[in-house]
């Protein structure tokens, strides 16, 4: 699994302008989010965080009024190439949202759902069994894979999500703020699965806690609204960089606390 | 230590304790009084319910007594106004049920498809030109209805296929099932709206199109309120009344058979209020013995619908 591939970055975004209608929320991004590493993006709210996050799986095309210029490179390829199918991509890309959204159907039906709107053929109990290992969910959904999602807890609904993620075997995983509906053990639960999870996956989590930015992340990149509203990219760097040494001091007023 | 403090505080909470108390009643008054006429008026159509359903009791118990229920349930000729007398409800149970399943299966594929593109796919623009359009059919007279089978779709029919009546119950099940189209598409569209957008999200971040998006999340969520409109429906169409006694006949026949004069219980309801049956008589009381017939398939049409919504309704967060 591990090859050259891994030093080159899996996702990079250049001069990235994010639009709705007339208005630019997003200008001039330029980042990369390296393989089989953890990237937080933080920032103030209305600092489009989610919103560039979704560019990189093209959910933001369900938007009428969204547009972009610029690229999003995924393993080298633009993802807004005439010729890409957003479905296709987004089979690549495993997504979990801030709040957990099992569908209203059996644990199993979930997981096993993503494989097969995608023609999965080959062993769906084993597929499924094993994207739920992976989510550290089996020994407490293993006898109960026929009952409602909904009957979950939050944070266990939210590891369902996550295998749910993991059954269509992405490349990388986005999480929106994925413990921002969670409790703080289920969210520790979430943040010790990201460690684990980045051993085989690249992972980029949108958070405003920077506490959790610090803790999981190998990467954060911060960003911050301008005078205009438009949102810029103050800083991309390790993670340890800038929580200890940051370049800009709007990073630094914005982790110490002084605005946000 | 604070004494003169708390007797001017005292005296002011005294004085504002009393204002309150003569105020606090001139202010409650107008409440009270609406709130005793809003009560008036909720008590008032339980007593109509209530009276409504007497009668019928009332009045089918005095049929019965002539009847027995079993020949009433079994007998497959209805003819209480000719000469040799039978009473059995069949003919026009098979009469509102051919009509009735006749209409769902115009109303149904059309009204779920019509819901899926109006919530799923139409851009707003549309949704809110065609929606209107929808919902103006459910405020067409039924009488309207009625004369569009049998003077439209009737000759249009028999141009077809001439071993249709001029009086059939095919016509009118189709043209019921237009009546009744925009009642299970707008109650299933309000269903699949009300399915939350994160779920469609989860779905399309697994690489689903809108098609699977819609048939296999959205669909599936809202099932509840799909079925609810569809029971909903039925039953308005086996309550309907206008079009079946204009387009349908009003020939008691134990069939199943589309092309032929069928009756149903309302236009059964209908000849015999019309006509000149005297009242009291046997073939008067016929009447109310359908009519609680057709009540209790409606009542637990209903009954159905609601525990349907209840058992099955997911509750998202």
């Amino acid at each position: 699994m591990k090859s050259v591939a891994d030093n080159s970055p899996i996702i990079e975004t250049r001069d990235l302008n994010v639009y709705y209608g007339p208005t630019c929320v997003i200008s001039g991004v330029d980042m990369e989010v390296e393989t089989h590493k953890i990237t937080a993006i933080i920032g103030p709210s209305g600092s489009g965080k989610s919103t560039l996050l979704r560019c990189f799986n093209r959910m933001n095309d369900l938007i009428p009024s969204f547009h972009m210029t610029g690229s999003v490179l995924f393993a080298g390829r633009d993802l807004y190439d005439a010729g890409v199918d957003p479905t296709e991509i987004r089979y690549q890309i495993g997504m979990v949202f801030q709040r957990p959204n099992p569908f209203p159907k059996s644990i199993f039906d979930n997981v096993a759902f993503g494989p097969r709107v995608n023609g999965f053929r080959g062993d769906m109990n084993a597929l499924v069994e094993d994207s739920i290992r992976r989510a550290a969910l089996w020994d407490e959904v293993k006898d109960r894979l026929k009952e409602s999602a909904l009957s979950l807890s939050g944070g266990q609904q939210q590891r369902l999500c996550i295998a749910r993620a993991l059954a269509v075997q992405p490349q990388i995983i986005l999480m929106d703020e994925p413990c921002s509906a969670l409790d703080p053990i289920s969210t520790l639960a979430i943040e010790e699965l990201m460690r684990e999870l980045s051993n085989d996956y690249s992972i980029v989590i949108v958070t405003h806690n920077m506490q959790q930015a610090a803790r999981v992340s190998d990467y954060t990149a911060f960003l911050n609204p301008g005078e205009d509203k438009t949102s810029e990219l103050i800083e991309f760097d390790e993670t340890r960089q800038i929580f200890t040494n940051p370049k800009d001091e709007r990073t630094e007023a914005y982790i110490t606390g002084r605005f946000g | 230590m604070a004494g003169p403090e708390t007797t001017v505080h005292d005296s002011f909470a005294d004085a504002f304790a009393a204002a309150n108390a003569t105020s606090r009643w001139k202010k409650y008054l107008p409440e009270r009084i609406i709130k005793a006429v809003l009560f008036v008026c909720a008590i008032a159509s339980i007593f109509t319910t209530v009276g409504i359903v007497s009668v019928l009791i009332f009045e089918a118990a005095l049929f019965f007594q002539e009847v027995t229920i079993w020949e009433f349930l079994t007998n497959t000729k209805w003819t209480p106004l000719f000469a040799s007398k039978n009473f059995g409800i069949l003919p026009l149970v098979t009469g509102t049920l051919l009509t009735s399943i006749g209409a769902m299966f115009v109303a149904l594929p059309l009204g779920l498809m019509s819901a899926i593109y109006l919530s799923e796919y139409a851009p707003e623009v549309v949704r809110q030109i065609v929606k209107p359009i929808l919902e103006i059919l459910a405020g067409i007279p039924t009488v309207v209805y009625g004369y569009f089978a049998l003077l439209f779709i009737t000759p249009i029919l028999r141009a077809i296929n001439d071993d249709i009546s001029v009086f059939n119950g095919l016509s009118a099940s189709l043209v019921m099932g237009i009546m009744i189209l925009p009642m299970v598409s707008s109650l299933s569209e309000d269903a699949m709206r009300s399915v939350p957008r994160s779920l469609r999200e989860g779905a399309y971040a697994l690489g689903a199109t809108k098609l699977e998006v819609s048939t296999r999340v959205v669909f599936p969520a809202a099932l509840s309120g799909i079925v609810a409109a569809f029971i909903l429906a039925t039953s308005r169409a086996i309550g309907e009344t206008m079009i079946v006694t204009i387009a349908a006949g009003q020939n008691p026949t134990f069939t199943l058979n589309p092309f032929v004069p069928i009756e149903t219980m309302t236009a059964y309801i209908v000849q015999v209020s019309l006509g000149d049956t005297p009242t009291g008589t046997l073939e008067f009381k016929t009447i109310f013995a359908v009519g609680l017939s057709l009540f209790v398939i409606t009542l637990a049409m209903n009954l159905l619908s609601q525990f349907i919504v209840r058992r099955f309704r997911e509750v998202y967060e």
